[in-house]
């Protein structure tokens, strides 16, 4: 099966558990089981391959701009982590459906869980450092997901938050240590950077790399100081607890320096961060896990002190601890596992998870008591169970291992370790299972039915066959993975059995032994001298500097976003400013290359007329009808200037947007009030001022730089220039780029037009449907109203302008491809056309007239300017093509016909439409009932009872 | 000319800026509309300025033509604020209608008007 499909099926598959929970609990967890088996199937179908030493690859390039590459790669080490992945999952499946009761929602469950397991697997296959880094990101949060599935806990919803901070904010730091990593072996393949073993670790940049990863590793692998989370994600259900705690998640941080050993292991660097982290956090969690009453927060701390033994074995940086530690890695997620189970029996049981609280189970619950007693002994490191193997082979590691000189500091340490591990995995039987029948129990504990047992039976067969048979069974995967790790260089001897004869070892182990015993022993009297020690608790600090946090962040953004909209445009501007004034001081500026050009006395006396239009705005803006008549003032201006600077399809579009904006202010200035009071102080307004004048300053300053030099580099201009007609099939080189080169553009630009349309209608709907409505009906002008509303002289002229204005429109529109004009600008006349009618003869006359819906308008332009662009389709061209030929029909002289016309037919309809629409909006804030005269013009020859009328007045 | 063309954009930048910081709506949206005038010459006169040499092609002649492409993006640039302004407007006035103020000022000594009590 394909390495892709592999890495999709649990993504595909968490689509189904969600939605088949309403067919039940069994079709759920069915279709979540039939996924993993699915990809569990095809990844046994590599098994061969992979055991003979292989590697499966497969690639996709995603983003090459970004050295982003869909590549995904299987070798020992991935087929390793993705079994445990894939076979955990099944029978964690299969666990979860008996565990959860009927309140929880299943369905959400199966479709985290295989979220989360695709993201895993992601990890484990990917090739691409950047493709494994967005699977790593995926992990912490379908992981917060899943630990916070209990959503009523608050301890759920805390300590998904702690991990998904811990390891969110690891992962953070590793994305910088892998893009350093990338950039030194010059590729982000990982097949690659582990090619460039020399060059990465004589870089200068390997110690900072090394750190920023081994923090992602050591936050999701819950390593010393980062541990604090893993005890605390306890809150999950047990299904979660025994999956993301054994064999994926907290794996996840071994996997990549298992991944990266062969570049990254080898120095002293990395010996003694790794390996020294690595001993402590394996007996710091050894020792907490002894005194820890709750089953699983004595399993979490006992999985905190096993990774970091591991952690301790990759960090050695020898060949043969790499196999032990993959030996280990096998080993402690199958007696890990079946632990959690265990105890997640007990709780679903006994109703209890509390040590002191159980004892005495052995006899009301036999199947469980066997199982998690084999499970607690591997864990101990009895013969013949796999935990013992791979105890041994790390104790004869670190027997041959100094720290800082010292022979025996590890050993020793370690030494502990294994004691405190004896002697809690004892705990775990004795307190829990041996002992008086008690009375008490919370509920009658008694065996569960097999399917819940099912799995951890399963995974115990695994824990005593593995010990029994460990050469035969597992010794290919071992050697198939160890030597992925050790960068596919030749294995060193060593052989997978029980007896290794009398070695340092042994007599460590036995110490172990018997040292966890009597430990067990004295449990109460250490007890007691443990709960009297000091200790430093960690969700304290880690709320502590959390809420530090947040008050810092709330402070600034309180401060910078106080709700003043002034402030932020304040900010923002002069922020900007200072950056501009920055990068000029630091900038370059060529001498002047294009001469100045004279101005005549018309463009001297428009400029004046600017000026002195804006500075009154700015001096005259309380009284805001002024202010919008000296707008309209800049408008035509800027209108006339275009034209003037050979831009006549500007001046055109600018002058009659200018009369719709005018239109559509003067509307609203209606409602708002007429002047705007003095409020701020003058120290505000000088400021402002002179944020202004900096502004202003900077921008005028800037075009005129611009003006007086030629372009740095050769303008795409030419290019349009060159073929606006013989491609585009149009004189009017504007209109040719607007609807055949920048075609697609347009075709944004009037969606965007119609959805502002669309935007304001809502609006209205939804204020006039507040009380806003009734205000507004019963509301009395706050200004004099003209005695004749509408007046006749304009009633007549309007009218009768309709037509020749819609002339103008076609007209305007028709030669728009070869001269001035256009679908824009013809579609913004006809809507002063209709506008007009609206004005003069007043909203009722003009609504009642009106025969398409303005919505209906702005979708058939839409539409036609993308059946146009489809259109290309048909003849084989790219979208929005363009085609242009010749008509002659008599007796017209020869004319052309253009596709682009079509497109430019739409943009008209667009722009009709959405100008009307906008407009007619807000028309109906002013509409009250009898506003709207049964008859527009009070004198109206063409009446039927004009006469009457007559005599009447 | 130059200086005739980028001390207006200078001028309308200063005046849109000064008035944005304003805190009624209304001259808020004065502003942006000079801001967008300022905008629009600005990118305009990108392409350097010409008179009498219309981005129209003569098939007869050679002559100079000014550059068409900065006065295409500028022209959809123009339809596009009057459908800013006009959304902007439409949100003025229904903020307006419905709390009585147009303060753009957010004041959270006052309890919030509008609100149904």
């Amino acid at each position: 099966m394909s390495l892709f499909l592999i890495a999709a099926l649990p993504f595909l598959g968490a689509l189904f558990p969600a939605l088949l929970i309403r067919a039940g609990r069994n079709a759920s967890a069915s279709s979540a089981g039939l996924a993993t088996g699915l990809a569990f199937i095809g990844l046994m179908l590599h098994a061969p391959a992979i055991l003979r030493g292989e590697t499966v690859q497969v690639g996709l390039e995603w983003l090459p701009a970004l050295g982003l590459h869909a590549n995904f790669f299987l070798d020992g080490l991935g087929f390793l982590f993705a079994t445990m992945i894939l076979g955990i999952g099944l029978l964690i499946i299969l666990y979860a459906r008996f565990y959860l009761s009927r309140e929880d929602p299943m369905g959400q469950f199966y479709t985290y869980l295989l979220l989360f397991q695709g993201a895993m697997v992601g990890i484990v296959l990917s090739d691409n450092i950047l493709l494994l880094l967005i699977f790593w990101e995926l992990t912490s949060l379908s992981s917060f997901l899943l630990i916070g599935y209990w959503k009523h806990l608050p301890e759920g919803r805390q300590g998904a938050r702690m991990a998904l901070t811990v390891t969110g904010m690891g992962g953070l730091a590793m994305i910088g240590g892998m893009l350093i990593l990338g950039n030194i072996a010059g590729s982000y393949d990982i097949s690659v950077i582990l090619q460039n073993k020399d060059a990465i670790q004589s870089s200068d940049l390997y110690l900072p790399a090394l750190i920023l990863i081994l923090i992602g590793a050591f936050t999701k692998s819950a390593q010393f100081p980062f541990h604090f989370w893993l005890p605390h994600a306890m809150a999950a259900p047990t299904p979660v607890s025994a999956y993301l705690h054994s064999a994926t998640m907290v794996k996840a941080g071994l996997f990549l320096m298992a991944r990266l050993w062969p570049v990254l292991a080898g120095t002293p660097e990395w010996f003694y961060i790794v390996a020294t982290t690595g001993l402590i956090t394996m007996v710091l969690g050894a020792v907490i896990a002894l005194f820890k009453d709750d089953l699983k927060a004595l399993l979490a701390f006992s999985t905190v002190s096993h990774l970091g033994l591991i952690t301790m074995l990759l960090g050695m940086g020898t060949k043969l601890a790499a196999v032990v530690a993959v030996f280990h890695i096998i080993n402690h997620a199958t007696f890990k596992a079946a632990l959690f189970m265990s105890a997640g029996i007990v709780d679903h049981e006994a109703h209890t998870r509390d040590i002191k609280r159980l004892g005495g189970l052995r006899h009301l619950m036999p199947v469980t008591f066997v199982i998690a007693t084999l499970a607690s002994l591997s864990m101990a490191g009895i013969p013949p169970l796999n935990g013992f193997l791979s105890k041994e082979m790390m104790l004869e590691e670190i027997s041959h291992t100094s720290w800082m000189q010292s022979p025996l500091a590890m050993s020793i340490l370690a030494t502990i370790a294994a004691m405190f591990s004896a002697a809690y995995s004892f705990r775990y039987i004795a307190h829990v299972f041996l002992g008086p029948k008690r009375d008490d129990y919370p509920a009658k504990p008694h065996d569960p039915g097999f399917g819940m047992w099912a799995s951890p039976a399963l995974l115990v067969t695994l824990v005593v066959l593995i010990g029994l048979f460990s050469a035969k069974l597992v010794g290919p995967l071992v050697a198939a993975s160890a030597s992925a790790v050790i960068g596919g260089e030749k294995l060193p001897y060593y052989s997978l059995k029980l007896w290794h004869g009398v070695t340092p070892a042994l007599y460590m182990s036995i110490i172990a032994i018997v040292g966890g015993l009597v430990l067990l022993a004295l449990h109460r009297p250490l007890e007691r001298v443990w709960n009297a020690l000091p200790r430093p608790e960690a969700k304290v600090i880690f709320d502590a500097i959390v809420g530090a946090a947040t008050r810092l962040m709330q402070g600034i953004t309180a401060g910078l976003h106080d709700g003043s909209l002034t402030r932020y445009g304040a900010i923002m501007i002069s922020f900007t400013a200072a950056l501009s004034i920055y990068a000029f001081s630091t900038g370059l500026l060529g001498a002047p290359t294009r001469a100045l050009q004279q101005a005549g006395a018309l463009p001297i006396v428009a400029w004046l007329c600017l000026i002195v239009a804006a500075a009154c705005i700015v001096l005259f803006h309380r009284r805001r009808f002024i202010a919008l008549i000296l707008i309209g003032i800049v408008g035509l201006i800027v209108s006339l200037s275009f034209n003037y600077l050979s831009a006549p399809d500007l001046a055109l579009t600018q002058i009659s947007v200018e009369v719709v904006t005018i239109i559509l202010m003067l509307l609203a200035l209606n409602f708002l009030p007429k002047d705007t009071p003095v409020e701020t102080p003058v120290l505000t307004r000088m400021r402002d001022g002179v944020i202004a004048i900096i502004g202003g300053v900077g921008v005028g300053g800037l075009i005129y730089a611009m003006l007086l030099r030629d372009f740095a580099f050769p303008s795409i201009s030419g290019f349009h220039v060159e073929n606006s007609y013989k491609g585009g099939g149009g004189t009017n080189m504007v209109n040719v780029i607007l609807v055949d080169f920048r075609g697609f553009d347009t075709f944004g630009e009037i969606i965007v037009l119609g959805i502002a349309a669309l935007v304001i209608f809502a609006l209205t709907e939804a204020v006039l449907s507040t009380r806003v409505r009734a205000y507004l009906l019963n509301r009395k002008p706050d200004i004099e109203q003209a005695g004749d509303s509408h007046p006749g002289m304009m009633v007549v002229v309007t009218r009768m302008m309709m037509p020749v204005a819609l002339m103008v429109a076609a007209y305007i529109f028709f030669r728009g491809h070869n001269l001035p004009g256009g679908g824009f600008i013809a579609g913004l006349i006809a809507a002063i056309a209709v506008i007009m009618q609206y004005m003069a003869s007043g909203f009722g006359w003009a609504t009642e007239r009106q025969r398409f819906p303005y919505h209906g308008i702005i979708g058939s332009g839409v539409l036609i300017a993308a059946a146009t662009g489809i259109g290309a389709w048909f003849n084989g061209q790219p979208f929005l093509t363009s085609a242009f030929g010749y008509v002659h029909l008599p007796p017209l002289n020869e004319f052309e016909v253009a596709t682009a016309a079509l497109f430019d037919l739409g943009v008209f309809l667009a722009v009709v439409g959405a100008v009307l629409l906008a407009l007619e909006s807000l028309s109906r804030f002013a509409w009250q009932p009898g506003s709207a005269s049964e008859h527009a013009m009070d004198i109206n020859p063409a009446r039927d009872d004009a006469e009457q009328d007559m005599k009447e007045a | 000319m130059e200086f005739l063309v980028a001390s207006a954009v200078g001028l309308l930048t200063a005046a849109g800026i000064y008035l944005v910081l304003r805190r009624r709506t209304f001259p808020v949206i004065l502003g942006t509309s000079l801001l967008s005038y300022a905008v629009n010459v600005f990118l305009f006169a990108s392409g350097r300025l010409a008179s009498n040499a219309p981005p129209i092609l003569n098939k007869y002649a050679d002559v100079a033509y000014s550059d068409p492409l900065p006065q295409a993006l500028v022209l959809t640039a123009i339809v596009i604020s009057f459908g800013m302004t006009a959304v902007v407007v439409m949100v003025a006035l229904g903020a307006y209608l419905s709390a009585r103020n147009d303060n753009i000022n957010m004041d959270d000594t006052a309890p919030a008007q509008g609100e149904d009590a």
